[in-house]
């Protein structure tokens, strides 16, 4: 039997996740996970709650995914949805470069439109300009409503701004946008969220039909019915039909590394040689856990061998 | 000379010339701005310019240290710690722009930069600003930042209040984080302390857990009537190591009855009154 596979989950909001979540996620196989910035589910009504947010994005859920052995790397921006309270929006802005240069934060993001108000352009526009003065890539939420103009546009806006297409990931794609966004030259990405976004049955026939060159999965799992297992089910579901190893593992871990990568904040060595970098000093105090044992060391496994395949699906 | 001298002497023989360059620069901007967010932005790009290694302080250097900070003990600082706290010397001779500046750095600090803020307490110009800060690490939950206060770290002897260090000293034991490396630990023993550490002990056997030694270090100075009693249940139920403290404890209790029963482990008695049993010596064996 092959090794089990190391993945890596690129967009997932852990601190709307419980530790079952991470203990599973662990065992699953997945060794880093990037959490954008992003809402609550709810508007935040002033910038110290926002403040709050960043920091505990850089701090306390960066030390509480040590403690389950998942190193945890984050980007940074004003999401579009807040972006169209101007009074809250102006003084977020102003506060994302004290989080820029933050350790582990590989992105501006997730930043982009959602119902396409002047508003929120001007704030993606404002955020480019940061990711460009900070040498950072850029993560684009594409709306769920007229998401095909929505997609186009924010790719137009970015090379507007000088951005290289190698440095912008594209995120939430489906059947309609990938061909646009991979021939323009920027990062596929596509999440696996139940009902509302991608199913995996369709992203295996979308790995099968354009292969996995700068494609990559993520379960963008939050406070909604999403599912944290999102990308080692797909895994899975991709190696039971009949996608290549080496393409599965570039979609699952590989391209999602070589994008962020290029920050100079995540690093393969971070998780394959915890020991030697001082990071995993520095987070072994272990106080989330409570007297229980920490799960790092334990080795990863591959989802649940007895599980079948309609187990693996997310629809 | 001044603490930032003395940082800016270490940093400089190490540092590789464009960084050297960086930093020195860096602190001559500081020193000539008024505008604070050159400051967060000078503290946040040490993480791009400026190496993590370890100081690795040479003996002399670490006698230069306690020379001019008694107590202080740079022995686990990085580079990039040194030069935060180095920049943030820039701003030394205003020392309420010092302290705002520092409370902002440290709500938006990522785990490196808070520990370094924290370790940089002793050197900061009118150490009483930041008495609130300091609680602020002892009530974290994360080790390393708690630590970067409560050990080798001569600030809480010396700003903080008694309920405060109290609890820092009952945290310590709570988070399983050794009390040896609290600086002034013998010097701030109280007799408030002494019965805390009491009943947190005894809640810990009525668990049935096993409770840290070095609790009573903290007891010995003020171990008098029921204390003396839990001492002889240390005595009676304990390991080595722990029947040791009780030994080292019953030494320096002012109650009559504490040396009576030392008396009764003569072995014990013997070792402690000839020196030969220390606190130190105690955790390096265990």
């Amino acid at each position: 039997m092959e090794p089990a596979m190391q993945l890596i989950d690129p967009h997932i909001h852990m601190s709307a996740r419980t530790t079952d979540d991470y203990q599973r996620m662990a065992n699953a196989g997945i060794v880093a996970v990037i959490e954008p910035a992003f809402w609550l589910g709810q508007p935040r009504t002033n910038t110290g709650s926002y403040l709050d947010y960043l920091s505990s994005l850089v701090g306390w859920e960066r030390f509480r995914a040590a403690q389950f052995g998942i190193s945890h790397y984050c980007a940074i921006g004003l999401n579009s949805k807040e972006a169209n309270n101007p009074a809250l929006a102006e003084e977020v802005l102003d506060l994302l470069p004290r989080y820029l240069l933050k350790e582990g934060v590989v992105a501006v993001g997730e930043i982009g439109y959602d119902d396409q108000t002047e508003a929120e352009d001007r704030c993606y526009r404002a955020q480019l300009e940061l990711a460009k003065q900070f040498e950072l890539p850029v993560m684009v939420h594409t709306p769920h409503r007229d998401k095909k103009r929505g997609t186009l546009r924010s790719m137009e806006v970015a090379l507007e701004h000088g951005l290289d297409p190698a440095r912008v990931i594209i995120d939430h794609n489906n059947e309609e946008t990938v061909e646009d966004v991979l021939e323009r030259g920027f990062w596929a990405a596509f999440t696996l969220y139940p009902h509302t976004k991608m199913g995996n049955e369709r992203m295996t026939e979308i790995a099968r039909r354009y292969g996995s060159e700068r494609i990559f999965i993520d379960s963008s799992a939050d406070w909604g019915v999403s599912d944290p297992l999102a990308v080692p089910k797909t895994a899975q579901l991709m190696l039971t039909r009949g996608i290549a190893r080496d393409d599965v593992q570039k979609i699952c871990y590989g391209n999602a590394l070589a994008a962020y990568s290029q920050s100079g904040q995540i690093n393969e060595q971070d998780w394959l040689q915890p020991a030697s970098i001082d990071q995993r000093q520095l987070f072994e105090g272990n106080s989330v856990l409570r007297g229980q044992r920490a799960r790092v060391g334990d080795a990863p496994g591959s989802p649940d061998s007895s599980a079948t395949e309609s187990d693996l699906i997310v629809e | 000379m001044t603490a930032a001298q003395l940082l800016s002497i270490w940093l400089n023989a190490r540092l590789a010339p464009d960084a050297r360059a960086w930093l020195n620069e860096s602190i001559v901007r500081l020193c000539n701005s008024g505008d604070d967010a050159e400051v967060y932005l000078a503290i946040s790009l040490v993480a791009r310019k400026i190496p993590r290694d370890r100081l690795d302080l040479t003996a002399a250097e670490m006698q230069a240290a306690e020379a001019l900070r008694p107590g202080w003990n740079p022995r686990d600082w990085d580079f990039d710690q040194a030069a935060r706290i180095l920049l943030l010397l820039a701003l030394d001779a205003q020392p309420p722009r010092l302290a705002h500046c520092l409370e902002q750095l440290c709500i938006t600090a990522d785990l490196r930069e808070l520990v370094g803020f924290y370790r940089g307490l002793p050197l900061y110009p009118e150490p009483a600003r930041y008495t609130a800060r300091a609680a602020e690490g002892l009530r974290s939950n994360i080790k390393p930042v708690f630590t970067a206060v409560a050990h080798h770290n001569p600030y809480p002897s010396e700003q903080l209040a008694e309920a405060a260090w109290n609890q820092m000293l009952l945290k310590a034991l709570f988070i399983d984080v050794p009390l040896c490396p609290i600086v002034g630990l013998d010097r701030r023993c109280n007799a408030e302390l002494a019965q805390m550490l009491c009943n947190y002990a005894h809640e810990r056997w009525a668990a049935g857990r096993s409770v840290n030694p070095e609790l009573w270090r903290c007891v010995g100075p003020f171990a008098r009537d029921a204390m003396i009693q839990d001492l002889e249940r240390v005595f009676s139920q304990g390991t080595v190591t722990e029947r040791q403290a009780a030994a080292l404890a019953l030494h320096v209790s002012p109650d009559p009855a504490a040396q009576l029963l030392l008396q009764e482990h003569p072995d014990l008695h013997r070792s402690v009154t000839a020196g030969e049993l220390n606190w130190e010596r105690l955790i390096a064996t265990e």
